[in-house]
């Protein structure tokens, strides 16, 4: 029976081997394939320790909060009328709207790997309706809103999707962060004719009717700031490294047309690592043969950290490289530590640290609602600009229906924007600066670098 | 490039493979215990080195909030509390799951699984759903240049030494203590140990706790490297299963050239092509070899 007992764990082990090495492999493969998991996660971090957004609940107003939050400087108080907009007017595709009120959805992640970087977007959105109620509503209306936790499980979203437009006929959703989870509710929306507003910097290749995107599409995050860094630095040999999915390989697809075509540059390396890769020496010492006079960096989540580390350990500072990373906001300074990234730049649209009026009132807005100690990244902000935009389309049009709301949004400009000034282009993105932000070792960056106005091309020509 | 710099290259080379190698054989140890020794399939092992890398970031926050002062030595009593956190943890898991499945290997599988699980979800809930990173004293960062173009990573050299002391000691403990005996002799026959006096049920249970203490003080290391978070352990655990499985599951040497032969096929591989491709050539090569010898490299010789 013993020894019966001894072949039986041994026969046990040689499959659970066979078994665990076919599953490793498998998710190699995977990642050098086409891993859409989490376009763009490029946190792990995004949200302030204080949160104070409901977990998963439904039917939450923000009326209650809208008396005494702070609204932008510069914005009078509606003199809209919900009697002169009456609601058979406003509405004809039976969406909820009444004579005083308007439901919108918020459709993001509060549970789940990815609840810590949602729930900055979550704050914002909440923030920015606040404010808006407080400024009178919209059309004379208070917004009302829905909450849903798509528990970072992409069918997930899906269904809250369908649920949000069928069953609650919101007016707008604010939501998704991962590109996995937009391509998700993506059919939804359009079978829908739902109206949704995306906050993340992504990948690009895509245009919606029912969609607005309102962070940079790749081609602005990363055009602008190669062509800094060869203007500003004399960069002409470039090393492209970054985590192993869909977003790192079509930014770094971009940018390596860009510095062999536009900038005449050389591509001296390009490196992708699976997700979640802690152990970078090997890509280092390669990168140190190399001497590139640029690494340009699209690594994310944990292994963002490992990375930052270890390039320090091994002697790489901004004392001797030139680094330029675009998957590093506020939020991710908080695990990489200060002390590991100082000098190196980030290209954002947004930064904490930004000097203009718009952006301070922004910021001691959003730590007066969430808690002094909350750190706004990049996507963060671009979540606070969705309600503004849809608020504008509607009292443009003058109608809460999709297509009218649509058919409005094209030049919709949103001039108290804390990223500064932002205009709602046709293809649904939106036009922006992009910025250059040298990282100091209290976690804050310094803008040493303001583009112009760039235009959106979400399908850029010569590019793919 | 001058020959001087190839010199440097392949030093520095040559230290990431072998620092690859402690971490890996530091991770496999814990497990070259529980799962080697014992038989047990313990799928939470990457939870309790977790554990090891919050103690040491729960003791960087005392340090920075009550004894700044105390930055530069607080990380060896932090190390040592790993040991001991984890190891506790351990004892109490195996005396309430753990020894009720010794004779159904399979469902210690899904239970230890589901541990890992629950295990996950209390980091997120209570400790912090973040990535976070301990503040390390001045004395692990930043290089070390024995001449002016090499550079080796502090914090290697500071998991190689551990590892290298946690090997010798385990392999003294196993191999030439009178605990060790016992413990090889209950795994091998339980009810003859029993018979001839050995108190197998307080044998299992300090040999569980120890392996995981032994994660615990992997994780503690591996804070140096990089940060932690709630599902930090499911990267490290495919990982340690393959060493101890490749190496023979029950044998300590095996362990050993397993992790140094996987580490450095990995970082040479990593270094002439691109770091997907070197996973999966090691990957390869390894599922080759199992079946061509699917009791691992080494195997303890049984009279069966």
């Amino acid at each position: 029976m013993q020894l019966l007992f001894i072949d039986r764990s041994r026969a046990l082990r040689g499959a659970f081997s066979t078994v665990l090495c076919v599953t490793s492999l498998w998710a190699a493969f995977a990642g050098a394939g086409c891993n859409k998991s989490s376009a763009s996660t490029s946190s792990d971090p995004a949200a302030s320790k204080t949160d104070k957004a409901a977990p998963a609940s439904t039917e939450r107003s923000t009326e209650a909060t809208s008396t005494d939050v702070m609204t932008p400087p510069g914005v009078e108080k509606s003199t809209l009328k919900a009697a002169d907009y009456p609601t058979a007017k406003v509405m004809t595709t039976g969406l909820k709207v009444d004579d005083d009120s308007v439901t919108v959805g918020i459709l993001h992640s509060t549970t789940g790997t990815m609840a810590i970087s949602e729930t900055g977007s979550v704050q914002a959105e909440k923030l920015a309706i606040a404010q808006i109620n407080a400024l009178g509503g919209i059309l004379g209306r208070q917004i009302k809103v829905i909450q849903e936790d798509g528990a970072s499980d992409w069918p997930t979203f899906a269904e809250k999707a369908r649920k949000l437009l069928v069953n609650d006929k919101v007016a707008a959703v604010m939501g998704c962060w991962t590109s996995a989870s937009r391509k998700a509710v993506l059919p939804v929306f359009e079978k829908e004719n739902g109206l949704l507003y995306y906050p993340t910097f992504y990948e690009g290749l895509e245009q919606s009717k029912n969609v607005f995107y309102t962070g940079q599409e790749a081609t602005q995050q990363i055009l602008a700031s190669l062509d800094w860094v060869h203007k500003e630095k004399g960069a002409k040999s470039f090393y492209l490294i970054g985590s192993d999915y869909i977003w790192p390989r079509t930014s770094m697809k971009i940018a390596r047309k860009h510095i062999e075509n536009v900038l005449h540059g050389t591509v001296v390396g390009e490196e992708f690592a699976p997700l979640g890769n802690t152990q970078f020496g090997s890509i280092i010492n390669k990168i140190k043969l190399k001497k590139p006079d640029v690494i340009f960096a699209a690594v994310v989540g944990g292994s963002n950290v490992a990375w930052f580390k270890q390039l320090n350990a091994a002697g790489v500072t901004s004392a001797n490289q030139t680094l330029l990373t675009i998957s590093v906001t506020e939020d991710e300074v908080l695990g990489i530590g200060g002390e590991n990234l100082t000098g190196f730049f980030s290209s954002m649209k947004y930064f904490q640290s930004l000097d203009n009026a718009n952006n301070k009132a922004f910021v001691e807005a959003f730590k007066k609602m969430w808690g002094p100690k909350s750190v706004i990244g990049d996507v963060t902000q671009a979540a606070y600009l969705g309600p503004w935009i849809w608020r504008a389309a509607v009292e443009k049009a003058g109608s809460f229906d999709v297509d009218k709301v649509v058919a409005a949004s094209p030049d919709i400009e949103i001039k108290i924007a804390p990223e500064g000034y932002v205009k709602v282009h046709a293809n649904h993105h939106l036009w922006s600066k992009a910025r250059i932000g040298k990282a100091k070792a209290d976690g804050q960056f310094e803008v040493v670098h303001e583009s112009d106005l760039i235009e959106p091309n979400p399908f850029p020509k010569g590019y793919q | 490039m001058s020959l001087n710099e190839v010199g440097s290259m392949i030093a520095m080379q040559g230290f990431s493979g072998l620092s690859l190698f402690t971490v890996l054989l530091l991770m496999a140890l814990g497990l070259a215990i529980i799962f080697g020794q014992m038989g047990v399939i313990n799928m939470a092992h990457g939870e309790f080195m977790a554990i090891g890398a919050y103690v040491v970031y729960l003791f960087s926050q005392l340090t920075q909030n009550y004894a700044p002062g105390l930055r530069e030595v607080y990380f060896v009593p932090a190390v040592v509390a790993a040991f001991f956190v984890a190891g506790a943890v351990g004892y109490v898991v195996e005396m309430l799951l753990i020894r009720r499945l010794y004779k159904r290997p399979l469902d210690t599988l899904l239970a230890t699984w589901g541990l890992s699980l629950a295990m996950q979800q209390f980091f997120r809930s209570f400790i912090n759903p973040k990535e976070v990173s301990a503040e390390l004293p001045e004395w692990l960062l930043g290089a070390f240049n024995p001449t002016p173009s090499i550079q080796v990573p502090r914090n290697g050299i500071f998991v190689m030494g551990l590892t290298i002391l946690v090997s010798a000691g385990v392999y003294l403990l196993m191999l030439k203590s009178r605990w060790g005996i016992r413990i090889r002799a209950t795994t091998q026959n339980r009810v003859m140990s029993s018979a001839v006096g050995i108190n197998t049920d307080r044998v299992d249970r300090f040999t569980f706790a120890l392996g995981c203490g032994i994660a615990g003080l992997a994780g503690a290391a591996f804070t140096t490297i990089g940060s932690t978070g709630p599902t930090s352990g499911s990267l490290y655990i495919v990982d340690t299963f393959l060493v101890v499985v490749f190496g023979g599951a029950a044998n300590l040497i095996g362990t050993i050239a397993s992790a140094f032969s996987i580490a450095q096929a990995q970082s040479l591989l990593e270094f002439f092509l691109t770091s997907a491709m070197a996973k999966v050539l090691t990957l390869m090569t390894i599922i080759v070899i199992l079946m061509i010898r699917p009791q691992g490299l080494f195997t303890n010789k049984l009279r069966t």
